[in-house]
């Protein structure tokens, strides 16, 4: 049903955002040197790009569930400007959801000449002929207001709408969010007129959970990787290729915030991330969703 | 059901949300989150006023109390019910908590939806400057609640930002419908006008400022009795217009060379005027020169475009920024960006704007 929109006629740019409202927790010794970039993004959501934006594979068994992957991850670029389209934070003491925490260079642990992030952001672009044109905005942090995992592709604004600029005023922008934690479920985001005499247009959400639709859980994340183990069935498993690819995105963003005199920028515990984030996609004309 | 929480903190109160919703199996239908900040002694009031509006508009409440207590704590009620759409939080802060209001209402504002900022009291006098209100895309105060409406109404004029609205001008919009009706129906050139009310009304000061600023005549302010406003008249060269209510409830209205007629007009309690502001939440253009124009008749100057506040949020210094090293002014690029600004989450329009003056 999406398969005919899911590509850079109708999408505009997509994001995928992981937050956690914790922090190191004490294990800032554990976490230092590595940071949020080689933590969760090197993996985790470049995972769910790659299953995003893939093709259809022939059948779900290992090998072509595979070469779809490493197909649309052999065609990830990051741009040349690493200054302008990547952004990394760290973050600092203050109140989050009504308790009072303290900042990265506070915890127990931390090295006083460290400069990992404990917030990294940065644009991806893919070169195919499906998603040319298409920046991949994907951010992850601690200490962000809420934990929540999703992605969100949001679509082109019609080129002509038959509204007066006065109904439309406050409507935002088509999107499809497909939520993968808390709350797994998909919505569609959309503008309905608002029933009455008059002319307005106003956004509402169309909504799946899977809470809702089944009642039994889904398994945890590790339950479905141990059975998957036990069965000898890999297809949930990156294979080294998958994985050098994934590094070969990466590295050149780590090399070039190594390269960096000065340590993240700050960022208040329980906001949704540094100025320069909000700079880096605002540069765009795109703006980070509250998700 | 209610689901009360101690000591907690907004990852507590998010997964029970979760963890309730999934036994009552509601989907998310809710189209705003609204904010109210609620007092302890107001607060039955001011839960019935939102939960009017919110059968409208099914939305998320998030009722914010500071209470007196002393030790640094958050206390949370949720309220879901099956029969209507939409959850309650009620969330109370004491202690050191009360400064930190932000920290715990933004983790608690609805992915994506318009956010709504609501004080039925003791409205601060820049809402767009507060911490609450900096997460709201709409702020509504009321100038009726305070001990000097008319005073209160000045300093909204004087300190009025985009979204902003008051309950005093929701007040006058069915008195603005029959006017503007009148005027359809009769289209003829008004010479001056004329508003009746009692002395301290601030609707009546604001009604007299909208028909200055819109009909761009000299607007007579009588008083009377009330209760509220008692008439309004706009005087053509064929004879006038009058729409006069004595008794608060219904009025009578007159247009030259046709018969009187008898239309309800009455006193909208607090519930109806917040469920009628809830209908539209763009920035209201109308009401803005309607205040301007309230100034200028108080003779007071009017406010110089706002100067750059020293804000905490990242997306004000992100805009002062892009705006100085990226887009120049006029291009379609600087468009996109300030569109872009526009859209992050809090409004940015005043920043980037005096950014972009800078630069």
């Amino acid at each position: 049903m999406f398969e005919p929109v899911w590509n850079n006629h109708y999408v505009d740019h997509v994001q995928i955002t992981m937050a956690e409202d914790i922090g190191v927790g004490g294990r800032a010794s554990y976490y230092d040197g590595i940071g949020a970039a080689r933590d969760v993004i090197q993996n985790h959501l470049l995972q769910l790009l790659a299953l995003t934006a893939m093709d259809e594979p022939i059948s779900f068994d290992a090998t072509n569930l595979r070469r779809e992957k490493q197909k649309v991850l052999s065609a990830v670029v990051t741009p040349k400007r690493h200054d302008l389209h990547t952004a990394r934070g760290r973050y600092a003491g203050g109140w989050t959801g009504g308790r009072q925490v303290v900042g990265y260079v506070e915890e127990e642990g931390f090295k006083a000449t460290s400069t990992t992030e404990t917030y990294a952001a940065l644009r991806v672009d893919i070169d195919s002929r499906r998603w040319a044109g298409v920046p991949f905005y994907l951010r992850a942090g601690k200490r962000l207001p809420r934990r929540v995992t999703e992605i969100a592709l949001g679509f082109k604004k019609a080129p002509h709408l038959p509204f007066t600029a006065t109904d439309t005023h406050d409507l935002g922008r088509n999107a499809l969010v497909m939520r993968i934690q808390p709350d797994e479920g998909v919505t569609l985001r959309f503008g309905a007129k608002v029933p009455g005499t008059q002319m307005e247009i106003r956004d509402v959400n169309m909504d799946f959970g899977y809470g809702d639709s089944f009642t039994e859980s889904s398994p945890e994340a590790y339950e479905r990787l141990l059975l998957d183990v036990l069965l000898g069935d890999p297809p949930l498993f990156p294979q080294q290729e998958e994985v050098e690819l994934g590094w070969q995105i990466l590295d050149p963003v780590l090399d070039y915030w190594a390269s960096l005199k000065n340590p993240p920028e700050d960022y208040e515990s329980g906001t949704w991330g540094p100025a320069s984030a909000h700079e880096m996609i605002a540069r765009d004309g795109h703006a980070w969703r509250r998700p | 059901m209610i689901i009360t929480l101690t000591h907690t903190d907004t990852s507590e109160i998010a997964n029970a949300l979760l963890k309730a919703r999934s036994r009552l199996g509601s989907a998310s239908g809710l189209v705003l989150t609204l904010i109210v900040a609620a007092e302890q002694r107001s607060f039955a009031k001011a839960y019935a006023a939102a939960q009017t509006a919110a059968r409208e508009h099914p939305c998320r409440l998030v009722l914010v109390v500071k209470t007196a207590g002393k030790t640094d704590r958050l206390d949370a009620d949720i309220h879901l019910a099956e029969d209507v759409p939409g959850e309650v939080i009620v969330l109370r802060l004491s202690g050191e908590v009360r400064e930190h209001a932000e920290s715990v209402v933004l983790p608690m504002l609805l992915p994506d939806s318009p956010v709504v900022m609501w004080w039925p009291s003791n409205a601060p006098d820049t809402p767009g400057d507060d911490v609450l209100g900096q997460l709201a895309d709409r702020r509504i105060t009321d100038a009726a609640s305070s001990s000097d409406p008319i005073k209160a109404l000045e300093v909204r004029a004087i300190h009025h930002s985009p979204g902003d609205t008051d309950l005093t001008w929701t007040r006058l919009t069915l008195w603005r419908a029959l006017l503007t009706a009148a005027l359809d129906q009769y289209p003829m050139r008004i010479l001056s006008a004329t508003v009746v009310g009692p002395r301290n009304n601030a609707p009546a000061n604001l009604m007299a400022a909208w028909l200055e600023s819109r009909l761009k005549v000299s607007v007579t302010r009588k008083p009377s009795a009330g209760p509220g406003i008692t008439s309004v008249k706009l005087e053509t060269p064929g004879g006038d217009i009058v729409i006069a209510r004595e008794d608060g409830k219904t009025a009578s209205y007159a247009i030259p060379g046709q018969p009187r007629r008898t239309v309800a007009l009455k006193r909208r309690d607090i519930n109806e005027l917040l469920t009628e502001e809830l209908r539209r939440l763009d920035a209201d253009d109308v009401y803005a020169a309607a205040l301007a124009a309230l100034l200028t008749r108080e003779g007071q100057p009017l406010p110089e475009p706002e100067p750059v506040r020293k804000r905490k949020e990242a997306g004000a210094i992100a805009a002062a920024r892009v705006a100085k090293t990226g887009a120049r002014a006029g291009s379609r690029k600087a468009a996109r960006v300030q569109e872009a600004l526009s859209r992050q989450d809090p409004p940015l329009h005043v920043a980037h704007a005096h950014a972009a003056g800078a630069s």
